[in-house]
This record gives structure tokens, C-alpha cells and sequence, in this order.
């Protein structure tokens, strides 16, 4: 007993001062991207070193879409012109599938809740999460939220174990074909109003698994999405963010992250 | 014997022509004769033909000499079952009549692994073509009695656990049978993978087990470097080791507190799950991602580390072994945490050996196999890291396993970063060798990752297989729930911590 405390002195308070402190990320992170128009001359290069198709032209213009994008980064190392340039910025979720185009209109992070909603699920949102498919890595990064140095608890959000205790679902993977019945009774056992969340590149548009014939390519037309947290898989900031964003606890236009609406 | 087999070392490749091609009946007696004598189906998988046929193809491992046996024979709508012979070849025989509908006559219990239709239109079940395949629908092995009762559990789990279903038969508390269906995360890698590479390629290999990216992506690159007799810079064979003992030391890091967490001893639960993203985010400071993708690519690796980075790695590494030290020594020497480890799940070296188990379930049963000992290939042909062993076969073998290869990867780390060979990270592979097939073997954390790649005409992938260590181990932790408490079950999984989608691909 003794032991164990001693240890717990020696290990120190380690939850991170998050939201109020923007978080440390990695030097070599791959964020949103941001498109310089002026530089593209076109060339298409990127559109088919892309393994997702995830950009495209459209107006004779070059857009990304981050639902697809798995955040490899070959785009950028391709073109030889600059026109993509991926930043540090790792807030990335958004009400609307549309929202996850980036191109050079400005961007449209998640909005919070109504009031009502915020009123009742503000301060306690249950989560059941399903794991429908992928690789186990957003099923990872969404895990290691409940470690100290998240503390998702302190924002009121806990994931369950049941459907009946829950608020809503925070789905990850494509929906494999032998997911979709599990998926589908999952979110009927919930008692509404309730919430869909899709977390990752798989649930949004299926990822890198998008078009086999064992996968749905993502949650939509299946469940409704209330949220969108893009990424391969992503960083459990960019998770934590989404969901205290949208619960309204932190607004999308109080941090002005240094990289925010720098669109060319 | 093994004369009639082709001899070739891991992360080499050999002429597909050379590829021995047995009548089915010699090709069953030598494999169940080594596997016998010793060695190990490391890959059994079928090739389909143009008559019709299946070719099936074989690697054993010879884990003393460090050489892997490979042999062929072709089978119609059936053949005779290895697995009454030879126990290990139980689940890859399932998975051969699952995608090539090939039945494998006496194989006492034939039963799909991911519930998916035939690739060839021939169902080994005769299910009508058109037929929805629902998942975990099938037999189950059921014991019968009035005070017998089942309990099923999954696909959906109640935390944030990948889907499978589980199948017990209890008395009382009792588990008498354990059954495992999987195949909800089956997503069809290997079908995608045929006729690449392609841009897409690597990505499938890097999801194949999102939390093993390093481990199959490394498999991965020394099949297409073999193929295309490309030399990888020493600068990035040691930066590719880093990377693999660095997410050895994230997952292992996390399962003792997992394993901690599943007993209710909440110090080293809390304190492992923090020294994980520790480790995660030193990955992530190589290539940006916590599960290091993008890091590994054909040729080398796709960044390099500079001084400060490497000075920066090292003290971080000292730091967050000192905490996971901590943190696991608390465990050793709390009584009520080793009373519900000791004993618990329980699989002896011999039950072990027969069912062909790998990596640190292998190892906590006293079996000595490690790739990057056997099989060594990179840095580890030059650089040794220990076997790390014990011998009691339960949950605090597997757990102590663990702690010993956090200090051996540490230290292996902590050697490489004060002796980092300088020169380039990455050379081009050039074009891939045609009519070949190549073998790679890694140790990834969860244990040996083998790949297979049978090259066509054009240099181009006929077929792809990818054996995830969970595809070895899945039936050892069934095994090991025998007369177990079924409140137990958690503690027993956890510590095994077997993939899904490694499985399931």
C-alpha cells in the first residue's frame, strides 16, 4: 500500500490543462491541409498519387476532402509547385459530411449543440462505441481518451456498456457487411434523442477500404451522423476536440489556433 | 525429407519453378513428419489455378536452424485433413475451404473463420451462391446438461473492444468450453491485394493490425526489397528496429496496465495507460503518427532523425522507463495482484507447441521463438535482443514475458540511438522480379508476422498472404479457459490481447 503511493508521488499529476492550453503535437504532424491556389498549375499529379481519391478537381480547382484523406501526406510530397501543404492544425470536425471539403472557401468546424441539447447533454454524454471494421487504431486513439492525461471524464463524457445507458454512438471502421446488423441494432436500442458520431477516414467514406464489396464505405445511409472527427486515425485531440465542441464546452471561434483560417 | 522441400531463408525469394509440387498425399505425410520433428506452419494457403485446381502451398519454420521449408501440391473439391495429424493446421485448413471452397475430408471441426462467399464460386458448405452469409451463424460446440449453461458475448463488447463473438459452456462459474467466431472486421486486404503494388498497397498493409503498422509494414518492405534485390541503407535498418521496439514497448507498456486494470489494481492501470502515449508519441516524433504510419517505406524509411532528435528520443526514452519500471514493479510485489495472476489461465509447452503458438504466449510457455532470433533479418542480423522467456504458461508468465522485453527493447533503443550508422534512409527499390515468391518474417509485438508473396509475369502480386500472429494464437487463449472461472475471462484475454483485424484482414 505504502508502495503504491510513494509510486503515485513519484508519477506526479500528469492530466494535461486541455482545452484551456493548446496541446503539444508532434513536430512532424499532419494536420489540416491547406490548398495555395495560386501555386497549382494544374499538373494532377496529386489527384492520382492519391490512394483514397480523396482529391479532386472541380472548377478547375483542387479540393481535398479530409473525409477521405488518410493523412499520408504523398499529395504534398508530390507536387513539386507547393499548392498542398498539410499544417499543424489538428482541430478537424464537422457537423456536415459537406464541411470536410477543403478548398478555398473558409473552413466550417463543428458547431455546438442547441441550447436545449446543451442543456441536457452538456455537462453528461454516455457513449457506446462500435467498432464496425478497420484496424483498431481510432478504436485506440478514442480509448486513450479515458487515460489521465485526458480525462474525458471531467467533461462529463463516459463511454458505456450498454446501448440502454447511452446517449449516443461513437462508431469507428467501414461497416464491414458483418458489422452492419450489429451497427444497425446497436443504434436501435438506444433510447432517443440520441447521437451518432463517426471517427476516422473508415466511418466517414469507408477509408482505405472504400469500394470493397465486404464494406459499406462508412456509416452514412445507415445511421445518421451528427458529427464528423476526420482522420487515419485521428489524433486523440482532434477526437477530444470534436466531442467538447460540439457538447459546447468549447467554441469553435475561442482558441484561434495559429493555423485557423489560413486558406489561400 | 526435407529434400523434397525448397530451403530458403526468411526475406529471400526463390524461383516460383523451384517451388516443390508434391502429390497431396507426400505433401500431408512430410508436413505432419516435420511439424513432428519440430518445425511449425508458419503460412498455409491456397493459390487457385487456371484448371481448376488449388494449389496449395506450405512454409514451415525451422526455428533451430533458422530456415523455412516450402512445398506445393494441387487439390480439386477435396483432399485428406492435416489437422487430425497435425493440430496447428486446424484454423488455416478452415480458412483454405472458406475462400477456395475445398474441403478437407476428416477435419473434425470445418466451420467458416470470417463468414464471407468463395472466391471461386465452390462453397465447401454448398450454400447456394446468392445466399446472405450472416456472421457467427453456425454450429457451436455445445455441452448438454441440466446444470450446463451458455453464455454468449459479442460482437459488440461492452468497452471499446474490436467485434467477436464468444461462446462459453459453463458449470456454474466454471468454463468447460470456450469458443471464439470472428471475421466482423473482415474487410478483404488480401483479395484487394492481388495485382499490386499499387498507391493503395502499403496502406492495407499498414491497417492490416492498426496497432502493429510497424510490424507488417516492416514484413512488407523486406517481401518487395527481396523481390527487387534492393539493399536498404544501414541508417535506415536501425531506424526501422527504433521503430519496432518502440511500439513493442506502447503495447506492452499497455497491457500490463490493461492487466492491471482487468484485476482492479488502479495504480499501475493508470500510470501504464499514461507511459503508453509516452512511447506512442515518441513514434509519432519519428514520422508524425502515434502508430507510425508513413514511417516505413520500400527502400529504407520515408524520414530520417537528426542529432537533436535523437538526444531528444534518448531522454525521453530514460525518462518514461523509469515511470513503466515503476509502474510495473508495484505489480511484482503487491501479493493480491500476483494471487490473481499466478495459476490463472494456465497453457502448458506442450499443449502450446501442438497448437503452433508464436510470440509472447509462446514464449510465456518456455518456447524460444522470437523472429528476431530465429529469423533474424535488418538489425537484428547484427544487433541480439534476448529471447525472453518463462515457463509457467498463465497470466503472470505472459505479463512478467512482457516486462522483460520492455527492458531488452529499451536497452536495445537506448544502444542504437549512441551508435547510429550515418549515410542515407532510403534507396529506390526498382522493378519487382517476376514468377518468384518471397518469404518475410518479423517479430512484431504481438509475435511472428509472416508474409508470402507469389509474384506473376508481369512482377505483379498473384497472391498476397498475410498471417498475423492472432491467427496462430486465437484457439491457445480458448484453450487456456479451460476450467477457468468465467469472471476470469477479461484477465485471460487481456493477457493475450490478440487482434481481430489481424485475423480477420
Amino acid at each position: 500500500m505504502l508502495k503504491a503511493l510513494i509510486s503515485r508521488i513519484k508519477q506526479g499529476y500528469r492530466t494535461y490543462p486541455f482545452p484551456a492550453k493548446q496541446p503539444v503535437l508532434p513536430e512532424r504532424f499532419i494536420g489540416r491541409p491547406i490548398l495555395h491556389y495560386d501555386k497549382c498549375d494544374k499538373c494532377r499529379e496529386c489527384e492520382n498519387v492519391c490512394p483514397v481519391g480523396a482529391i479532386f478537381f472541380e472548377a478547375g480547382k483542387i479540393h481535398i476532402d479530409t473525409g477521405k484523406c488518410l493523412f499520408c501526406g504523398d499529395c504534398a510530397g508530390i507536387c513539386s509547385k507547393g499548392a498542398i501543404e498539410f499544417s499543424g492544425d489538428y482541430r478537424l470536425a464537422a457537423n456536415k459530411r459537406q464541411d470536410l471539403l477543403v478548398s478555398d472557401k473558409e473552413i466550417k468546424l463543428a458547431q455546438s449543440l442547441d441550447r436545449q441539447s446543451r442543456r441536457i447533454f452538456g455537462r453528461s454524454l454516455k457513449l457506446r462505441q462500435v467498432s464496425a471494421g478497420g484496424c483498431n487504431a481510432c478504436e485506440a486513439d478514442t480509448n486513450v481518451l479515458t487515460t489521465l492525461i485526458f480525462d474525458l471524464g471531467r467533461f462529463g463524457i463516459q463511454f458505456v456498456a450498454s446501448p440502454r445507458h447511452a446517449d449516443g454512438i461513437l462508431v469507428t471502421g467501414p461497416v464491414t457487411q458483418n458489422m452492419k446488423l450489429a451497427l444497425k441494432k446497436t443504434y436501435a436500442a438506444i433510447p432517443s434523442p440520441k447521437f451518432v458520431i463517426a471517427v476516422g477516414a473508415c466511418a466517414i467514406s469507408g477509408g482505405i477500404y472504400a469500394g470493397h464489396p465486404e464494406t459499406s464505405d462508412g456509416i452514412n445511409g445507415i445511421v445518421p451522423v451528427d458529427l464528423y472527427i476526420p482522420g487515419c486515425p485521428p489524433h486523440p485531440y482532434t477526437i477530444l476536440d470534436g466531442l467538447i465542441t460540439f457538447l459546447g464546452r468549447r467554441s469553435a471561434d475561442a482558441i484561434k489556433s495559429k493555423y485557423e483560417r489560413q486558406v489561400c | 525429407m526435407s529434400r523434397q522441400l525448397l530451403a530458403i531463408y526468411s526475406c529471400k525469394t526463390a524461383d516460383i519453378s523451384a517451388l516443390p509440387n508434391l502429390p497431396t498425399d507426400d505433401f500431408r505425410n512430410i508436413v505432419t513428419g516435420m511439424v513432428n520433428d519440430g518445425a511449425r506452419i508458419a503460412s498455409l494457403f491456397g493459390m487457385p489455378q487456371n484448371n481448376d485446381t488449388v494449389k496449395l502451398i506450405v512454409v514451415l519454420a525451422d526455428d533451430r536452424q533458422g530456415v523455412l521449408h516450402l512445398a506445393s501440391t494441387e487439390v480439386k473439391e477435396s483432399y485428406q485433413s492435416l489437422t487430425p495429424d497435425c493440430p496447428q493446421a486446424h484454423w488455416f485448413e478452415r480458412e483454405i475451404a472458406e475462400q477456395f471452397g475445398v474441403r478437407p475430408q476428416g477435419h473434425p471441426w470445418l466451420k467458416p473463420i470470417r463468414f464471407h462467399q468463395s472466391y471461386t464460386g465452390n462453397d465447401a458448405w454448398k450454400r447456394s451462391a446468392d445466399a446472405a452469409i450472416q456472421p457467427g451463424i453456425t454450429d457451436f460446440f455445445r455441452i448438454e446438461g441440466s446444470e450446463i449453461h451458455e453464455v454468449a458475448v459479442g460482437p459488440v463488447h461492452a468497452g471499446i473492444i474490436e467485434p467477436g463473438h464468444f461462446r462459453f459452456q459453463c458449470n456454474g462459474e466454471n468454463v468447460l468450453h470456450l469458443e471464439i467466431s470472428l471475421g466482423y472486421q473482415h474487410r478483404g486486404i488480401e483479395q484487394q491485394m492481388a495485382g499490386t503494388p499499387n498507391n493503395r498497397s502499403i496502406h492495407y498493409i499498414e491497417t492490416a493490425a492498426g496497432d502493429t503498422t510497424i510490424g507488417h509494414t516492416t514484413a512488407h518492405c523486406h517481401i518487395l526489397e527481396a523481390l527487387s534485390s534492393c539493399s536498404v541503407p544501414a541508417r535506415a535498418q536501425v531506424l526501422r528496429g527504433i521503430a519496432l521496439e518502440l511500439e513493442r514497448l506502447a503495447n506492452h507498456t499497455g497491457d500490463l496496465g490493461a492487466l492491471a486494470g482487468d484485476i482492479g489494481y488502479l495504480p499501475t492501470s493508470s500510470f501504464c495507460g499514461r507511459i503508453r502515449g509516452d512511447f506512442l508519441n515518441m513514434t509519432a516524433m519519428l514520422c508524425g503518427n502515434r502508430f507510425g504510419r508513413g514511417f516505413l517505406r520500400p527502400g529504407g524509411t520515408a524520414f530520417d532523425l537528426e542529432t537533436r532528435h535523437i538526444d531528444d528520443l534518448r531522454q525521453r526514452l530514460t525518462a518514461a522507463f523509469k515511470d513503466v519500471a515503476n509502474a510495473a514493479n508495484c505489480l511484482w510485489t503487491t501479493p493480491s495482484v500476483l494471487s490473481r495472476f499466478d495459476d490463472t489461465g494456465v497453457l502448458s509447452k506442450q499443449t502450446s507447441r501442438d497448437l503452433g503458438l508464436v510470440g509472447t504466449a509462446a514464449r510465456a510457455c518456455g518456447l524460444e521463438r522470437d523472429c528476431r532470433y530465429n529469423f533474424a533479418s535488418g538489425i537484428f542480423q547484427f544487433e541480439q535482443i534476448p529471447v525472453a522467456t518463462w515457463n509457467t504458461g498463465d497470466v503472470f508468465a505472459r505479463a512478467y514475458v512482457r516486462w522483460l522485453e520492455i527492458q531488452h527493447s529499451v536497452a536495445f533503443i537506448q544502444n542504437q540511438l549512441h551508435t547510429m550508422p550515418s549515410g542515407q534512409v532510403r534507396t529506390d527499390t526498382g522493378s519487382i522480379a517476376p514468377n518468384k515468391i518471397a518469404v518475410a518474417m518479423a517479430e512484431g509485438w504481438r509475435g511472428e508476422i509472416c508474409h508470402v508473396a507469389v509474384t506473376d509475369v508481369a512482377g505483379r502480386f498473384a497472391r498476397y498472404k498475410i498471417v498475423d500472429p492472432s491467427f496462430h494464437n486465437w484457439m491457445g487463449l480458448a484453450v487456456a479457459m479451460r476450467n477457468q472461472q468465467i469472471s476470469d475471462f477479461p484477465l485471460c484475454n487481456k493477457s493475450f490481447n490478440l487482434s481481430y483485424c489481424g485475423h480477420d484482414l
